[in-house]
C-alpha cells in the first residue's frame, strides 16, 4: 500500500509539472533561449487561478485567465530581449523580479492583504460537475485527481506535438535552430521569439493553475527552483530516451520530469529532511548536465562524410 | 534592377580603427545579370553584399531595388525579393528539420505561416524533383535531419531552397569556399544551371578566379572599396585568370606588401 501511495504521488506531482517542463523544453530546446522569468510566472498562474476562484470564478476560466496572464508575462521577456536587445538570462531576471511583485500585488488584492491564497472547499477542476463522471477510487486507492492530472498533461502534449507540425511550428523550430534562415524566409525572427516564449511561459502558468488547484492553495514563493527544476526534467528526459527513435521529445521530457519527481520522492520517503529538497534539486540537475554531455560526446560526430 | 547610389560606409567610426570601406561608392547591377565579384580581403566585396541584403545598414547613400528605395529596409523584409547561399553550408537550412520540412518551409516563403499542415504531401513528388536534379542522390533521403548531411549536400540543398521562392535577386556569398574541390565544382555546376534556367539576376562574391572568370556575364574586381576592374560582354569572355592575377599583383605591389 504504502509503495503504491509514493507511486500515486509521484505520478501527480510528475503531470502537474510536466506541462511546465513541456513550456521549458518550447523555450530552453527548440527556442534555444534559457528563459528564468519561468521562477515568477508558474506562481503567476497559481495566484492568477486561486484568487479567481476564490472570487468564484468558474475554475476553467481561471485557468485560461492565468495562461493569459503567464502569455503576457512571456511576451514581456521576448519584447525586452528583441526591442531592447537585452541579453537572454537577464530578460528572464528582470522579469521573474517584477513578477515577485506583481505576483504579492494580486494575491493580496485578492485575499485582502495575505500572500497565501487558499480555495479549501472551493470548486476546483478536481472537485466540479466534470470531474464527478471519473470514478472518485478503485481499490481503495483515490485516482479521480490522477486521472484528470494526465488527461490534462496529455491533451497539452498532443497539442504541442500537432503545433510543431504546423507552418509556424516550424518556423518555430527554425527560429531556435538557423535565425538567419527564418530572416530568409523573410520571416522576423523576433517575432517568433516571443511568441514561443509567451507559449512557454503560458503553460508554465498553466501548470501553477493546476498546481494551486490540486494542492487547494497558492502562494507567491512557490516557483522558486522552477527553472532548476524544468531544465533537469527536460536534459533528463531528452538524454536518456535519446535513442528512441520513435519517441516524441514531448514524450520524452514527461518521462524525464517522472524520473525527477521520483528521484526527489524516494529521497523524502528514505528521511531526507524536506529543508534539504532544494539543495537535492541542483545535486539531480548538475548529474543530468554532466550525464548529457557525456552520452552526447559519445553520440559521437552527427556530421556524415561526403 | 539594384542600384547602389553614392554609398558611405565606415566602420569604428570615431575610434583609432576607424577604417572606411565605401567612399561615394556607386554601382548598377542590370536585370538579368550574373556578376561575379573578386578582390582581397578587406576590399569591400562582403561589405557590399551585407549592405545589399540588410545586414548592415549604411552611414549614408540610396539603395534602389526595382524602383523602391530599400535603403531602410530591414533585412528580413529585402528577402522577400532576395535569395541568399552562405559560405558556411549550415546558414541556408536549418540542421534539425528534415529535408522536406526545410523544403516545405522555402515554398512557404512569402505566404502565411499559419497553422496549416507543415508539410503539404501533395508537393513532395515536386521536391523530390527538384532535388534529383542535383545529382546527388537528396531525392533518397527526403526525411534525414539535414544536420546529417555532408556540406557540399547541404549547400547544393541551400541553392535549391534560395531558388524556390519566386525571387528576382540571387546573392551568393562565397558559397563554395568551405567546401573540398569537388563538391565546390558542382556547387557551381548547379549555380550556374539554376541561374540560366530562370535568368535570375544574380550577386556572387568568390575568392576562385576560375569560377569568376568562367561564370556569370559580368566581372567586377573589387580593391579598397572601389571596382577597379568591372568587364562585361566580349571583355568578360576573353579575359583568363592571368589577367586577373597579374591585376591582383598589381594592387599588392602599389600597397607594397
Amino acid at each position: 500500500m504504502e509503495t503504491i501511495n509514493i507511486i500515486k504521488i509521484i505520478l501527480e506531482e510528475g503531470a502537474k509539472y510536466a506541462i511546465l517542463a513541456m513550456g521549458v523544453y518550447l523555450t530552453y530546446s527548440i527556442l534555444d533561449f534559457p528563459d528564468l522569468s519561468v521562477d515568477g510566472t508558474m506562481p503567476l498562474g497559481a495566484i492568477v487561478s486561486a484568487v479567481l476562484i476564490e472570487q468564484g470564478f468558474h475554475p476553467i476560466l481561471s485557468i485560461i485567465a492565468a495562461m493569459i496572464a503567464g502569455g503576457i508575462a512571456g511576451c514581456i521577456t521576448g519584447l525586452l530581449h528583441v526591442k531592447l536587445k537585452i541579453r537572454p538570462l537577464l530578460c528572464g531576471i528582470l522579469v521573474f523580479t517584477a513578477l515577485l511583485s506583481i505576483n504579492l500585488i494580486i494575491a493580496k488584492a485578492g485575499t485582502g492583504g495575505q500572500s497565501i491564497v487558499s480555495v479549501f472547499g472551493e470548486e476546483t477542476i478536481f472537485t466540479g460537475r466534470i470531474a464527478s463522471l471519473i470514478p472518485e477510487s478503485v481499490g481503495g486507492v483515490t485516482i479521480r485527481k490522477l486521472i484528470i492530472l494526465f488527461i490534462i498533461m496529455i491533451i497539452v502534449k498532443i497539442l504541442i506535438d500537432l503545433y510543431l507540425k504546423t507552418k509556424n511550428g516550424m518556423l518555430l523550430q527554425a527560429t531556435g535552430a538557423n535565425e538567419q534562415f527564418v530572416i530568409m524566409l523573410a520571416k522576423d525572427p523576433g517575432k517568433m521569439k516571443i511568441l514561443g516564449l509567451s507559449i512557454g511561459n503560458a503553460l508554465a502558468a498553466l501548470s501553477g493553475a493546476i498546481i494551486a488547484q490540486a494542492n487547494e492553495t497558492a502562494n507567491t514563493t512557490m516557483g522558486t527552483g522552477m527553472v532548476v527544476f524544468g531544465l533537469s526534467s527536460v536534459i533528463i528526459g531528452l538524454t536518456l530516451f535519446r535513442k528512441v527513435n520513435f519517441m516524441r521529445a514531448t514524450t520524452m521530457v514527461i518521462l524525464g520530469t517522472m524520473i525527477y519527481k521520483a528521484c526527489l520522492q524516494i529521497a523524502v520517503s528514505l528521511g531526507l529532511p524536506s529543508d534539504y529538497n532544494k539543495l537535492l534539486m541542483v545535486i539531480l540537475f548538475i548529474i543530468a548536465l554532466v550525464l548529457s554531455g557525456k552520452i552526447g560526446r559519445k553520440g559521437g560526430n552527427d556530421n556524415a562524410q561526403a | 534592377m539594384l542600384r547602389l547610389e553614392n554609398i558611405n560606409k565606415t566602420f569604428n567610426a570615431g575610434t583609432i580603427d576607424e577604417c572606411k570601406i565605401f567612399d561615394d561608392f556607386s554601382l548598377n547591377i542590370e536585370k538579368g545579370e550574373f556578376v561575379s565579384v573578386i578582390g582581397s580581403n578587406g576590399s569591400g566585396k562582403t561589405t557590399m553584399l551585407n549592405i545589399i541584403c540588410g545586414s548592415m545598414m549604411i552611414d549614408s547613400g540610396n539603395i534602389v531595388f526595382d524602383g523602391k528605395n530599400i535603403t531602410k529596409l530591414s533585412e528580413y523584409k529585402r528577402a522577400k525579393y532576395m535569395g541568399r547561399v552562405f559560405q558556411s553550408p549550415g546558414m541556408g537550412t536549418c540542421p534539425n528539420l528534415t529535408i522536406l520540412e526545410n523544403m516545405s518551409l522555402a515554398d512557404n516563403k512569402n505566404k502565411p505561416f499559419g497553422l496549416a499542415r507543415g508539410v503539404n504531401k501533395k508537393r513532395v513528388d515536386y521536391y523530390r524533383s527538384l532535388v534529383e536534379e542535383c545529382g546527388i542522390g537528396l531525392e533518397n533521403r527526403m526525411n534525414v535531419p539535414v544536420g546529417s548531411l555532408s556540406g557540399g549536400q547541404r549547400q547544393a540543398l541551400a541553392l535549391v531552397i534560395a531558388n524556390m521562392a519566386n525571387i528576382d535577386f540571387l546573392v551568393l556569398d562565397e558559397h563554395t569556399a568551405a567546401l573540398d574541390p569537388k563538391s565546390s565544382q558542382l556547387v557551381m555546376q548547379l549555380t550556374d544551371k539554376f541561374v540560366k534556367k530562370s535568368n535570375i539576376t544574380t550577386r556572387m562574391v568568390t575568392h576562385n578566379l576560375r569560377f569568376a572568370v568562367e561564370y556569370g556575364s559580368r566581372l567586377i574586381m573589387m580593391h579598397e572599396g572601389k571596382c577597379i576592374v568591372d568587364i562585361k560582354g566580349d571583355e568578360k569572355k576573353n579575359c583568363n585568370v592571368d589577367d586577373l592575377l597579374r591585376k591582383f599583383n598589381e594592387i599588392s605591389i602599389e600597397k607594397g606588401n
